[in-house]
């Protein structure tokens, strides 16, 4: 037993200090040299938009149409300049969703613009009479009507942002400074287009946005490939060009969670928790001394290896963390203490009975195991039925918890068993602690 | 040696006097169901100037929001609660304030929840704690196996987490009438970790009271679990200790965000300890003995101490 504990020492040492030298700001493996922040930390926008897939075109498969409205979502919020977004879909008996993440997003307010709109770009036609004015509806506005023309197959086809390439660019207009959206068409679209410009020529063309009028300039002259549109802001204006890029959604969306969480919240959290973490350590160290003494001490060394291997695995996973996240690594580090107690308890125990030291700590050890593992066990159920909870939800909190205190118990047991053990074995091999008041037993 | 086993019906009647009137608070008031089970729009806002609280609900009132709860949440902001509003609602909500109250507003956090994703989330909570406890029950039932009666160690062990579910729940109850205190996900998170807590605890205790039968302690089961129980004692109170230590400091110095899910495992941890020791073991005597029968006179077993 004793030959195997110098191998096991250098083994633990050796990860410890590799550990340490990971979870120094600016270190890791894998490129991981920072820990993942969660939304709640770091402040950001979690978004939920439901999918309405009864809108969608009957010869395309929900799955293609889930899929598309992800790409262009991926699409559109890389283009918006956010870091390390998120996008996923999540498919359930209450429907399809798109769930986004945007951290550290400043403007929700345009980022929802850009997100949610399905950016169907259009250009119509004035419905005129047989003098050439236009036609009013009841509330006395302009008709328009989507334009027509043949396409290269004679077959007739509505102008529509579909023959749009994606290079739309915000320009600003040389004498007004204005802002406009330059854009380019496709063979196809710059055959429709010459045929709709060369037919409205002094006529007004109206440009649609998800049926919403954004300008109705007057042609001049026919044009085939390319086009600026006006009358926008400067916002609206990056927007559009960010959206014509993308490609308009086939479906409509609708925004069904939103959580916002301000940076200076998410700072404020997390200095808080660390603070809880250090304070909550430092009396469990202090109580295990005082009780355990000796043993105490060595539980709270392997406690200590026991933190900085999970802030290590944290990082090299990498776990995304979280406020409640945080809250799970704090309770495992409560219940990491609890196989030490158990132990400990035992070995105290065993000592009583008037076993040696030797014997006593093997005998602690072995007859701890089957609690340590069956109690654990049950934390792991918790945990997994947790996950799969919080995936129902696409709830990043509840993972975030499930996944740290699965970890941190995992982790736990692996302390318990290999380090405080072999810090036991050696200290005693060393003579070091040979008296029972130094593990708590009052001498008879 | 403390007989713990023997007071059993005492803590029986412990429990049953924390349960019953927690019980009846949730057949009456249920649980004050926050935005992520009964939708809505719920969010923090930071004012650059200080607001009194009827100023600020007179100033919501004039914008044609009357059925919003407003709550101080320190450091002069205050946390409303309203029906789901959308986004341009909810800019034109702020602007309308900032003007009528004169002052910056800065949304410092908002949750908003429609009621199609409110709808499932009470189903599959439901689901996922019983597919816990069904779980640990057929886990504790196959790590006794080689005990008599596997299947009863496992049945109390669910019985005696219920027992710490139901406490759990009935205190939140309580405190949703007299606190405004809310439910949400992280409340479920904190009762699910519960789950898992509690069994942790009442294994160690099991754990322990079989390793005593196959030592043969005694001939009376009730001594044995008696001896189980006592013999966990220390572990049990001092792990208990360490535990709540790290999570007492973390309700009180980790910030709001957390609290639900912080305060549901205090109270889950506590409760934990208690049936561990008062309430797991006694059930697994009843059920060999009933609940009435007086120990035999115990031959005293021989064992250094």
């Amino acid at each position: 037993m004793k030959r195997a504990n110098t191998p096991l020492l250098i083994f633990i040492l050796v990860l410890f200090g590799f550990c340490v030298w990971v979870i120094f700001p600016g270190h890791g493996i894998f490129g991981r040299d920072d820990f993942k922040l969660g939304l709640d930390l770091r402040g950001g926008s979690h978004l939920v938009y439901s999918i309405d897939l009864t809108k969608k075109d009957p010869a395309q498969t929900d799955a293609d149409v889930i899929e598309g409205v992800k790409q262009k979502i991926e699409r559109r919020v890389n283009a918006y300049g956010v870091t390390e977004p998120i996008v996923q879909t999540i498919r359930n008996e209450r429907g399809s969703f798109v769930l986004i993440q945007l951290p550290g997003v400043k403007d929700i307010d345009e980022a929802l613009k850009l997100i949610g709109q399905t950016a169907e770009l259009d250009f119509r036609e004035l419905v005129v009479d047989e003098n050439g004015s236009p036609v009013l509806d009841e509330e006395g506005k302009e008709q328009w009507v989507i334009a027509k023309a043949t396409g290269s197959d004679d077959e007739e086809r509505e102008l529509t942002g579909k023959y749009l390439k994606p290079n739309a660019q915000v320009m600003l207009t040389q004498q007004t400074n204005e802002p406009e959206v330059a854009f380019e068409w496709n063979s196809e679209g710059a055959i429709l287009f010459e045929q709709i410009t060369q037919r409205n020529l002094q006529k007004p063309l109206g440009i649609f946005l998800d049926n919403q009028i954004i300008s109705a300039p007057t042609v001049q002259a026919v044009i085939k490939e390319k086009g600026v549109i006006t009358g926008l802001s400067l916002e609206e204006a990056r927007t559009l060009a960010i959206q014509l890029n993308s490609g308009s959604l086939d479906v409509p969306l609708t925004l069904v969670e939103r959580r916002d969480i301000g940076a200076t919240l998410g700072e404020d959290s997390l200095r808080k928790s660390l603070m809880a973490g250090i304070i909550g350590s430092a009396m469990v160290i202090l109580f295990m001394i005082a009780y355990y003494r000796f043993s105490g001490f060595v539980a709270c060394l392997a406690l200590l290896v026991f933190v900085v291997l999970n802030l290590a695995v944290f990082k090299l996973i990498p776990v995304v963390l979280t406020l409640p996240g945080i809250a799970g690594f704090i309770v495992s580090i409560g219940m990491g203490v609890d196989g030490n107690v158990l132990v400990c308890e035992r070995l105290k125990e065993e000592l009583r009975r008037g076993r040696t030291l030797g014997a006593a700590i093997e005998e602690g050890f072995r007859q701890s195991w089957s609690a340590i593992l069956d109690a654990n066990v049950t934390v792991f159920i918790a945990c997994i039925v947790l996950y799969w909870l919080g995936n129902t939800f696409g709830n990043f909190l509840v993972i975030g918890f499930a996944t740290t205190l699965f970890i941190g118990t995992a982790l736990s047991m692996f302390t318990q068993v290999v380090v405080t053990r072999t810090f036991m074995r050696i200290f005693v091999g060393f003579g070091v602690a040979k008296s029972p008041g130094a593990y708590g037993v009052l001498k008879k | 040696m403390i007989d713990l086993v023997g007071k059993r019906n005492w803590f029986f009647l412990i429990s049953a006097i924390v349960i019953i009137p927690g019980i009846i608070s949730l057949a009456v008031f249920g649980l004050k169901p926050g935005v992520d089970f009964s939708s809505g729009t719920a969010m923090t806002l930071h004012f650059d100037k200080e607001v009194e609280q009827s100023q600020l609900r007179q100033e919501l009132t004039d914008l044609g929001y009357d059925n919003v709860v407003v709550q101080p949440a320190g450091e002069g902001d205050f946390f409303l609660r309203l029906p789901e509003i959308s986004a341009e609602e909810t800019t034109k909500l702020k602007e309308g304030l900032e003007t009528g109250l004169d002052t910056t507003i800065t949304i410092s956090s908002l949750y908003s929840v429609s009621p199609i994703v409110a709808r499932g989330t009470v189903r599959n909570t439901i689901i996922a704690i019983v597919v816990a406890a069904v779980a640990i029950l057929l886990y504790i039932t196959w790590a006794f196996r080689k005990m008599p009666n596997p299947f009863r160690w496992g049945t109390c062990a669910v019985i005696a987490l219920i027992h710490d579910l139901v406490v759990v729940i009935a205190i939140f109850s309580i405190l949703g009438w007299v606190a405004g205190v809310e439910v949400d996900a992280l409340f479920v998170t904190g009762v699910l970790a519960v789950v898992g807590v509690s069994v942790n605890n009442i294994v160690v205790v099991f754990d322990r009271i079989r390793e005593n039968m196959k030592r043969g302690v005694s001939h009376d089961f009730e001594v044995i679990v008696n001896y189980g129980i006592t013999e966990s004692l220390g572990r049990s109170l001092n792990t208990g200790l360490a535990t709540i230590f790290v999570i007492l400091a973390l309700y009180l110095l980790g910030g709001t965000t957390t609290h639900t899910l912080v305060l549901a495992l205090l109270i889950g941890i506590a409760t934990g300890i208690y049936s561990s020791l008062c309430i797991a073991g006694q059930l697994l005597v009843v059920w060999e003995k009933g609940l009435t029968s007086r120990r035999k006179a115990a031959p005293s077993p021989a064992r250094s101490l």
